[in-house]
């Protein structure tokens, strides 16, 4: 009974895995068709997709992102110990970022050369 | 069954995650470095723009560098590789042999090639006229994906590694928590690496 339940349990996770995988691989063609989009006037939705480049591929590379941390990196089960390791140094990270941006940005205004 | 720690959970594993968010940190100040230079070089050859720029000692216009499906091979290799050893793992736990050897070989070989990937890339970019010194450019891509690729050769040596000792018998069901460190570096050299994807080559 007990190996019944470990090979379904197995089969599960597998099943997931590879939705996963097929999710992860479609987000990243559509970050590509994006890129298209936006710099060929030809295309399909050329308009509509190039003004707003930088949010799409940001909301598609967050949700892989967080894909892969909760199921292959197993977060979503896993004590939460380990995702406060990973996520508060996300966040200081993320912090770091924007603030190195706007502090150049807001230096290149005072010193144009910089 | 809990490992026998105050905290009830296996060391290993916690360093690793410390590892794991003290990389973190690391990368972000790569990625702050690279955009922060973005778009502000004086020559070429540039990401996305066709440019003026130094070849052979004279100047030359340059095409834009970067070659998308290329590198979006790449990244799906990658992506997939992510997929197999967490099968690989899945195979070491139930004491599958079979398995284990089989994922974490196709997960060696993924890895491989997106190294092979990036040493193509660097050495085209190299021969179009990309130094390191070349320009603000050359110099934050360079460390950024540089040191993005050494994690990587990193990670396939780790994980051929094991998959040695796998080949050997050396890895029981009991002993798969070797594997699931060594998979959580893996995961995070490719989570790393979808945020560079999109913020390097395809951002404007």
């Amino acid at each position: 009974m007990d190996a019944q339940v470990a090979t379904h349990h197995h089969e599960s996770a597998a099943a997931t895995y590879t939705k996963i995988a097929v999710v992860l691989f479609v987000m990243t063609a559509l970050e590509v068709l994006a890129y298209e989009a936006s710099h060929r006037a030809g295309w399909p939705m050329h308009g509509l997709v190039q003004p707003f480049l930088n949010e799409i591929l940001i909301v598609l590379s967050a949700a892989k992102f967080a894909l892969v941390a909760m199921f292959y990196m197993h977060l979503k089960s896993d004590s939460k110990i380990f995702s406060g390791l990973f996520v508060f140094p996300l966040i200081i990270a993320t912090i770091v970022i924007v603030a190195l941006l706007l502090l150049f940005s807001y230096l290149r205004s005072l010193h144009p050369v910089m | 069954m809990h490992p026998p720690t105050a905290t009830g959970l296996d060391t290993r594993k916690l360093a690793i995650w410390t590892f794991i968010g003290s990389e973190c940190l690391f990368f972000a100040t790569l990625i702050s470095n690279y955009l922060v230079y973005k778009g502000h070089s004086l020559v070429g050859p540039l990401p996305h723009e066709t440019s003026q720029c130094m070849l052979h000692g004279q100047m030359t216009t340059c095409e834009p560098i970067f070659e998308i499906p290329l590198v979006t091979l790449g990244t799906a290799v990658l992506l997939f590789s992510s997929f197999f050893v967490v099968r690989a793992l899945d195979g070491a736990r139930a004491g599958n042999r079979t398995q284990l050897i089989r994922w974490l070989a196709a997960t060696v070989v993924c890895g491989l090639f997106f190294v092979g990937m990036q040493v193509y890339e660097f050495t085209h970019f190299y021969h179009k006229g990309l130094g390191y010194t070349t320009n603000l450019f050359g110099s934050s891509f360079y460390t950024l994906t540089g040191f993005h690729g050494t994690h990587v050769t990193i990670g396939v040596i780790w994980l051929a590694t094991i998959l040695v000792l796998a080949l050997r018998g050396k890895l029981p069901a009991e002993k798969a928590m070797n594997l699931e460190i060594a998979a959580l570096y893996w995961h995070f050299v490719d989570v790393v690496w979808i945020v560079i994807f999109p913020v390097v080559y395809l951002m404007r």
